[in-house]
């Protein structure tokens, strides 16, 4: 048997695997956010009827997810591996079994089912009808074809695939511990390189973000956002968008954010992203 | 005959929608059948993950031809009709053949529609399934502006040995298809509709549904016999897998034993909802540490490597729901159950009736009233505190109680009243705790399972504790009825809160639209008062509800709301046990009876007499009565007694008769002896029957007549004592 790939290996396989199949190897975009789906290579790109084929690692934050590093599955900050395809091609499926192949999944042995799953982002006022992908029950992929991207029809359809990485690389490598995935093969382990940050950023998202501080700034990128849509640049405002919806998250893990008042604040975000997609599409997506 | 075959082959269809699709399948080809008049013989249509089928056998070579003739002008008839009439019909003059009607020759068009083959029908009638079909979710695909539950990837139509030409959604129908994604690679094609279930099971897919199900049930079951287990039944379960797997291959799992001190409720639940995995239990009929998942694979290495990740995925699900429940448990070792009860105050019940802390306090205040006001009798003999009844036992009253009163179990004593009211107020007070609780966090399904755990975990008497769990009961018809004293109390409290709040701010179900089970909520208290034989004072306890939630809707119209709303639900949860609406209609109009117990029993006993060969003669008598009333009334006739004389020998039998029996029957009414009420009652139907054979009520002079109308007036009324005939059908 040979030995599996480690946790570096299985990004540059997908990238190549994929890079492969005609998509652009892009790199993660530079701000903090929820999912890979936020990336605007996915969100906008989604968007108007240009063809578009591409993937990339999108480093993920969820400030509720924290568990100071204490639980084997859960993390604040972690890993997606996203591929769009747009428009989706008839052989999706395969292809994406075919990236299976390419980490060392072998399917004779392992049982890969697709499991009726919806996906609905409520921020991005976007939905579409897919799966989960479980590997001998778990779950290691979404697989959505896109209908609708901020309110609007998406035509044709992207394809959107997102790989959890700890996940499947805790499945490939056998590990019950997300901190004993070999990193590398030189003897890095993920722990090695992220426990800290879960320990140290747990730490900062649950007790000492500086919530009147986050609720200004909340204010401010919102403001920002508003003003870059009546200055027509969609781009920079979507990036504040991206930074409302982060910031409400660290409110939201701060349990400040009630339960009456969560819808609202979700209700804000989904504004902006739709003020600032339908001035992308208007000026030519 | 031929045999027909239609393959619609997709991406994977959800589970829960593969059942109704084929049955959709076949419904929309029989009616496309019998519209284009092509006769064929038995349809089968079933699914698997990817794939809708449907075969028809005995499919006719053609529809049958008709002819039509249609009546036009007169052959001389002005060219401008004659050409109109050619339009209408499609036809040409030569085409048109001239009849001698005798009233000069007449132009006739006999317009014949021609059989057409099989196979022109059904390129037709595929096209047509697949654009109508209605999913509960489609969508769009590509670049295609086409529509279907997954991205559509191949359609087999087959005619015995021959493709059906047609064309849908971008896809050209032929005969190849697609067999397991591993087992079988590369097309197969499809030799004819008798060949399909085999040349796919040769591809390992089993493409009936039920099969797949008989296997996944007798291999798990298999599977866990062999290591000394049983399957703990799951129909749901079965039918979900074999709606997610091709080629089912149960395998049996085991997880860590540490684990059972979770609650098995939440182990299960995990097992079931996040990983469709079957539970085992052992001899004594404990839950297992192990379980059984359906592979949808003949793996190479026998399923080692299938059951291990299975096994690692559930344990960390089971880690996680431990952290949970340990968490739990910390806080209430700590600060008992109510250590969750403010929380309680920032959950919105709803916008008009407040928190769920306002909602405990509204139910505590409930309980505590039910608990006292003796309207729950003593368990019977032999129930346990935690005891539930199945409530296909319905109708428990007994229309003809003996020895004394049928109705009447022992109240409480005082004593046991008060003590049974403090209990009742604990388990109000508790009863929602658990909904702030980490684990019915992660399992809302748990709502109360965990409840009573945690309360015995704290301590709480055994008997609060089961309330917590039980107090959500019945959900459904058929599922259990609380009949352990608190639990009872509790689970009536509860639903006549909810029901009562709504009602109370003129929130009442309209048509299909229940958004708060309202209906669920009417039944449950139906069958729990039913069941226990509770005798309870519903306008009174009705008031309350309403009080304590400060309602809006103006009080006559939300009692008169409730009470119709009740008696529709008991027509209904009655109907199944044959009790008949217009019965139930008949003594609810008396007004005034607000106890269901009593109600239901008159209602038996009604029945048993109206289909009796003297309480269908007496209906009859009553109905004559009624009307010779109603008409009298009209006229304004006079109606009196005193008139003077006794009359006749029939008159006066019957007001003798009626002597009697009105004391009796209204006895027997007030001791709740339906029965005999109605017996009383029947000792009418003789002296009835012979005053309308020898009586002749409107006799000239007004004085005899307005005795003979009070004669009839007194025999209505003694009807009415017990229940109004007038609603009585038939």
């Amino acid at each position: 048997m040979t030995q599996p790939l480690s946790f570096q290996n299985i990004i540059l396989a997908l990238q190549s695997y994929w890079g492969r199949h005609g998509c652009a190897v892009l790199q993660p975009y530079d701000m903090e956010m929820g999912a890979g789906t936020f990336h605007p290579a996915t969100t906008l790109r989604a968007l108007g009827p240009r063809p578009w084929n591409a993937c990339f690692v999108q480093p993920s934050r969820r400030p509720s997810d924290g568990r100071y590093g204490q639980n084997p599955n859960r993390l604040q900050h972690y890993y997606q591996f996203q591929v769009i395809l747009k428009p989706s091609p008839d052989d999706l499926i395969g292809l994406y079994l075919g990236s299976l192949d390419a980490i060392g999944i072998d399917r004779t042995k392992h049982d890969i089912r697709f499991v009726e799953d919806d996906w609905e982002s409520p921020t991005l006022g976007a939905w579409g009808l897919g799966w989960e992908v479980w590997c001998d029950g778990m779950e290691v992929s979404q697989f959505t074809y896109f209908q609708q991207v901020a309110g609007l029809d998406c035509a044709p359809v992207a394809g959107e695939l997102t790989y959890g990485l700890e996940r499947l690389a805790m499945y490939v490598q056998g590990v019950e511990n997300v901190y004993d995935l070999a990193y590398n093969d030189a003897g890095v382990s993920y722990g090695d390189v992220f426990l800290e940050n879960e320990k140290q950023f747990s730490d900062y998202n649950f007790n000492h973000a500086n919530t009147e501080r986050l609720f200004q700034h909340f204010k401010d990128v919102s403001e920002e956002c508003r003003a870059l849509v009546d200055a027509r640049l969609p781009l920079p405002a979507y990036d504040q968008a991206i930074k409302a919806s982060h910031i409400f998250n660290q409110l939201n893990a701060r349990g400040v954010i009630s339960v009456a008042e969560r819808q609202a604040y979700i209700g804000r975000v989904r504004d902006l992203v739709k003020a600032v997609a339908d001035l992308h599409v208007e000026l030519g997506a | 005959m031929s045999a027909f075959l239609l393959e619609i082959l997709s991406e994977e269809i959800p589970a829960r929608m593969q059942v109704a699709a084929a049955e959709q399948l076949r419904t929309r080809f029989e009616a496309g059948m019998k519209a284009a008049g092509l006769a064929h013989g038995v349809v089968t249509a079933d699914a698997t993950p990817r794939r809708l089928w449907l075969i028809a056998g005995d499919v006719a070579a053609a529809s049958q031809g008709s002819a039509e003739e249609v009546k036009g002008p007169r052959a001389d008839a002005p060219a401008q009709a004659i050409d109109g009439f050619l339009k209408k019909t499609g036809l040409t003059r030569e085409q048109l053949e001239e009849r001698d009607t005798g009233k000069g020759v007449v132009l006739f068009a006999v317009l014949r529609r021609e059989g057409r083959a099989a196979s022109a029908i059904l390129s037709d009638l595929v096209p047509q399934i697949i654009a109508d079909f209605a999913w509960p979710k489609s969508m769009r695909w590509g670049s295609a502006p086409s529509r279907w539950v997954r991205p559509l990837s191949g359609i087999v139509a087959l005619l015995d040995g021959d493709v059906v030409t047609c064309a849908a959604h971008g896809l050209t129908a032929g005969r190849e298809t697609r067999g397991h994604r591993i087992h079988a690679l590369g097309p197969i094609s499809i030799t004819s509709p008798e060949s399909y279930a085999d040349q796919l099971r040769a591809a390992f897919v089993e493409v009936h549904s039920g099969t797949r199900q008989q296997l996944i049930s007798q291999a798990a079951a298999a599977a866990a016999g062999a290591q000394g287990l049983t399957i703990l039944p799951d129909e749901g379960l079965v039918r979900e897998n074999a709606g997610l797997t091709e080629w089912p291959v149960p395998l049996l799992g085991r997880f860590d034993p540490a684990f059972l001190t979770v609650p098995p409720e939440v182990i299960q639940l995990t097992m079931r909802t996040n990983q469709k995995y079957f539970a085992c239990a052992d001899a004594t009929g404990a839950l297992a540490p192990a379980f059984v998942c359906v592979a949808n694979l003949v793996a190479s290495d026998g399923g080692a490597a299938i059951v291990a990740g299975n096994e690692r995925v559930l344990s960390a699900r089971l880690s996680d729901a431990q952290f949970f429940w340990e968490q739990d448990l910390a806080v209430v070792k700590a600060g008992g159950l109510e250590a969750f009860l403010p929380k309680l105050d920032s959950i919105v019940f709803h916008e008009k009736l407040g928190t769920v802390a306002d909602k405990v306090a509204r139910v505590e205040a409930l309980a505590t009233w039910l608990a006292e006001s003796g309207a729950i009798p003593s368990p019977l003999e032999g129930e346990g505190d935690s005891a539930l009844s199945p409530s296909g036992v319905r109708g428990v009253a007994p229309a003809d109680p003996s020895p004394r009163s049928p109705l009447a179990s022992r109240p409480l004593p005082q004593g046991e009243r008060e003590a049974l009211a403090a209990l009742a107020a604990r388990a109000a007070r508790l009863a929602k705790a658990d909904l702030v609780s980490a684990t019915v966090g992660e399992f809302p399904e748990l709502q109360g399972v965990i409840g009573r755990y945690l309360a015995l975990a704290g301590g709480e008497d055994p008997a609060v504790a089961d309330a917590l769990r039980d107090h959500y009961k019945p959900v459904g018809q058929g599922d259990d009825v609380p009949t352990a004293p608190i639990s009872t109390v509790m689970a009536l409290a509860d639903k006549l809160d909810t029901l009562c709040a709504f009602f109370a701010y003129e929130m009442i179900p309209t048509g299909s639209k229940d958004p708060f089970a309202l209906r669920r909520a009417a039944l449950g208290i139906l069958s729990i008062c039913l069941t226990n034989n509770i005798r309870l004072p519903m306008f009174e306890v009705a008031r309350l509800a309403r009080d304590l939630t400060g309602g809006t809707w103006e009080r006559t119209a939300y009692r008169h709301a409730v009470n119709d709303f009740f008696a529709d639900r008991l027509k209904v949860q009655q109907r199944e046990a044959g009790v008949r609406h217009d019965l139930i209609d008949a003594v609810f109009a008396l007004g005034g009876e607000d106890d269901f117990v009593r109600l239901l029993a008159r209602v038996h006993a009604l029945q048993a007499f109206v289909t009796s060969d003297e309480g269908a003669n007496l209906l009859a008598g009553y109905k004559r009565a009624a009307n010779i009333l109603k008409a009298a009334e009209k006229d304004g006739a006079a109606m009196a007694a005193s008139a003077g004389g006794t009359g006749e020998g029939a008159e006066t039998a019957l007001a003798a008769a009626l002597d009697a029996a009105l004391p009796a029957a209204a006895t027997a009414v007030a001791q709740e002896r339906f029965t005999d009420a109605m017996t009383a009652l029947a000792s009418l139907r003789a002296p009835v029957d012979a005053f309308f054979t020898d009586v002749m009520v409107n006799d000239p002079d007004p004085g005899i007549r307005a005795r003979r109308l009070a004669l009839l007036a007194r025999f209505r009324d003694a009807v009415h004592g017990v229940a109004d005939f007038s609603r009585i059908e038939g």
